[in-house]
């Protein structure tokens, strides 16, 4: 115990360099505002792709229906602010919190399917409750909710994200995180050992719904805008790719993914028409050569770890 | 709303809703037939519907041809290019996990939108008018020549695969393969091909559907396949997933709520209602309204 203590706290300051880095080339324009830009989405794509990873990759429940908590979450927090004035961390807690209870509803019927059918089921509900937002006038209909005040900004996201990826890893390598991974493994060996499946796949899917919502807050607050075509079901397959490209149950994938792919996407934005035929086609091949992701269900950073400390507690949880 | 004028809307929203549903069981059909063979969702299906429309819209204005024949040559394009994505981009992950396929299927589905983008522009087109526009006025009910056309083209188009389904060899095969591919492999079947057959004739029946949406709607876009494609998937489910006659029921039932929707209630609830019908099924009867419930063992 006191040695993961130890490596999150190396992680976490490392953490606080990395930001310290960013923030202050920020502070000194040496990164202009298409790469703030660009750094804020990343961190937003990161916590939309890890809490989908918990869902998809950890548990093993195909979901794919994020956007549609993602944008709860944004309408929630906008609505928060614009028309309740409520300071911005609440609106965050609030979106998470809606996201959360509708992921937990919905979660407990749906979570009886299994495969494909899941999958379906998930990206049905995430297009209805698109089309309901786009059919409630007080949120602005299909035109959106503007006049969204610009909280985020690169000091909310960082920690937002250092605080999602903290807590799902620390999830994971819980009892409950471990109830989680048999549930994936095999389902029915994991329900014979007497665990609670249906339980620990609401548990995850309400967890994922959550961040998916806080993720939406930041969004929203950054972009001045909420806008039912932002959370369409391609976003929601957006998010898919990136959490299968970097490895299902792997959080380092999942973080290497989202960094990967925003930049492909941004450094492609000058060659708007070509942009997403050459994204298409990388993710083709990718997924030709690679078909288990960047990183498998391996971590990377901790397998190097436990190599360096001769063989870590965590080095083993992932592994093999 | 008096109880006839009620019943005339009724039935007119249903004769309009049987119409938009035998081109959703078009679509369903393909989604079906390729997911009880290999077990993939295949997401550039509804693409393969709009590139259908295209080549259907270029033979009837640059090659100046009448109706049937741009038809086939849509048919036959698609039923090409739906093989040639299944031996580049699926084949080589036929033995990976069925997540990574998905994946790649999406890949395939934006591949070809955009790249349908770049090739012939995403401003809309308008399909040449190919048939007479009249209209025909059974008792108050409005019928026009293009529903009357759809529904005689889908219904043929139907009868032909139940009959190549049932009564060929290649269509034996099929349900062989998608029973059992191990022991229809053993039983000297070629599921490489039959596959491909499998692709090529799903294709075929979306192109033939883009051709039809295009004369219907007279207007055609690159990303017009993504939502038509997803109701068709919709339909397929509600059919029964894998089950031929069940895409055929869930695409005409799913065209009549729709329309019963957009008639009397509002037609932004139209996709909704698409999309509930779908979360129902899947709660309620999750092997769709054909489909026989399987118990997984252990």
């Amino acid at each position: 115990m006191k040695g993961v203590l130890k490596k999150d706290l190396l992680v976490f300051g490392a953490c606080l360099v990395v930001y310290a880095v960013i923030q202050g080339l920020i502070e000194v324009d040496f990164i202009g505002p298409f790469w703030v830009l660009n750094i804020i989405l990343i961190c937003i794509n990161i916590i939309l792709v890890t809490s989908l990873n918990l869902i998809n990759g950890f548990t093993g429940q195909f979901s794919i229906g994020h956007a549609g908590f993602m944008a709860v979450g944004a309408y929630l927090a906008a609505v928060c602010t614009v028309k309740l004035q409520l300071p911005f961390i609440v609106a965050i807690l609030a979106g998470a919190v809606a996201a959360g209870f509708l992921g937990f509803v919905i979660g407990l019927p749906t979570l009886r399917l299994s495969g494909d059918y899941l999958a379906i089921a998930t990206l049905g509900l995430g297009e209805i409750i698109r089309i309901t937002i786009l059919n409630i006038p007080y949120v602005g209909g299909a035109s959106g909710l503007m006049g969204i005040p610009r909280y985020t900004n690169f000091t909310w996201v960082f920690f937002a994200t250092v605080f999602t990826v903290f807590f799902i890893k620390n999830l994971i390598n819980s009892t409950h995180g471990r109830a989680c991974i048999s549930i994936r493994e095999n389902e029915i060996a994991a329900e014979a050992m007497g665990i609670d499946t249906t339980r620990y796949k609401v548990l995850a899917f309400t967890i994922g719904a959550a961040f998916a919502g806080v993720a939406g807050a930041l969004f929203s607050h950054y972009f001045y805008i909420a806008h039912p075509a932002s959370f369409t079901f391609m976003k929601s397959f957006d998010i898919l790719t990136m959490v299968v490209l970097g490895g299902l149950g792997s959080l380092t994938g999942s973080i290497t993914a989202s960094i990967l792919l925003t930049f492909v996407s941004a450094a492609l934005a000058s060659y708007p028409e070509w942009r997403m035929v050459i994204y298409s086609l990388m993710l083709i091949i990718l997924m030709l050569y690679r078909p288990q992701g960047l990183f498998g269900n391996k971590e990377l950073s901790l397998k190097m770890f436990g190599r360096l400390m001769g063989g870590g507690k965590n080095g083993s949880a992932n592994g093999n | 709303m008096d109880f006839a004028s009620f019943a005339s809307q009724f039935v007119q929203q249903l004769v309009n809703g049987v119409s938009l549903g035998s081109i959703y069981a078009l679509i369903a059909l393909g989604y079906t037939m390729v997911y009880g063979i290999i077990r993939l969702i295949n997401f550039a299906h509804g693409d393969i519907y709009m590139l259908g429309a295209y080549v259907g819209f270029y033979a009837t204005t640059m090659g100046k041809l009448p109706f049937l024949p741009a038809l086939i040559i849509a048919m036959v394009v698609a039923a090409i290019v739906g093989v040639v994505i299944e031996r580049l981009a699926y084949r080589p992950l036929r033995n990976h996990p069925k997540i990574a396929v998905l994946i790649t299927a999406i890949g395939v589905s934006l591949l070809l939108e955009y790249g349908g983008m770049l090739l012939v522009s995403p401003q809309p087109r308008t399909f040449p008018p190919v048939f007479g526009n009249e209209i025909y006025n059974v008792a108050g009910i409005i019928v026009n020549l293009q529903q009357i056309i759809i529904l005689v083209i889908s219904v043929a188009l139907m009868i032909i695969l139940t009959y190549v389904v049932n009564r060929t060899k290649v269509g034996k095969a099929m349900r062989a393969v998608s029973f059992d591919t191990d022991a229809a492999k053993l039983m000297g079947i070629d599921v490489d091909r039959i596959i491909s057959y499998t692709f090529a004739i799903g294709s075929g029946l979306a192109a033939a559907a883009g051709v039809l949406v295009g004369i219907y709607y007279n207007s055609i876009d690159p990303l017009m396949g993504i939502m038509p494609g997803l109701k068709a998937f919709v339909a397929a489910v509600l059919g029964g997933i894998g089950i031929i006659p069940g895409a055929m029921l869930g695409g005409v039932l799913l065209g009549v709520v729709e329309s019963m929707v957009s008639g009397f209630i509002s037609s932004t609830f139209r996709d909704a209602a698409a999309f509930g019908i779908l979360i129902i099924i899947l709660l309620f009867k999750p092997s769709g309204l054909l489909g026989k419930n399987v118990r997984e063992k252990v």
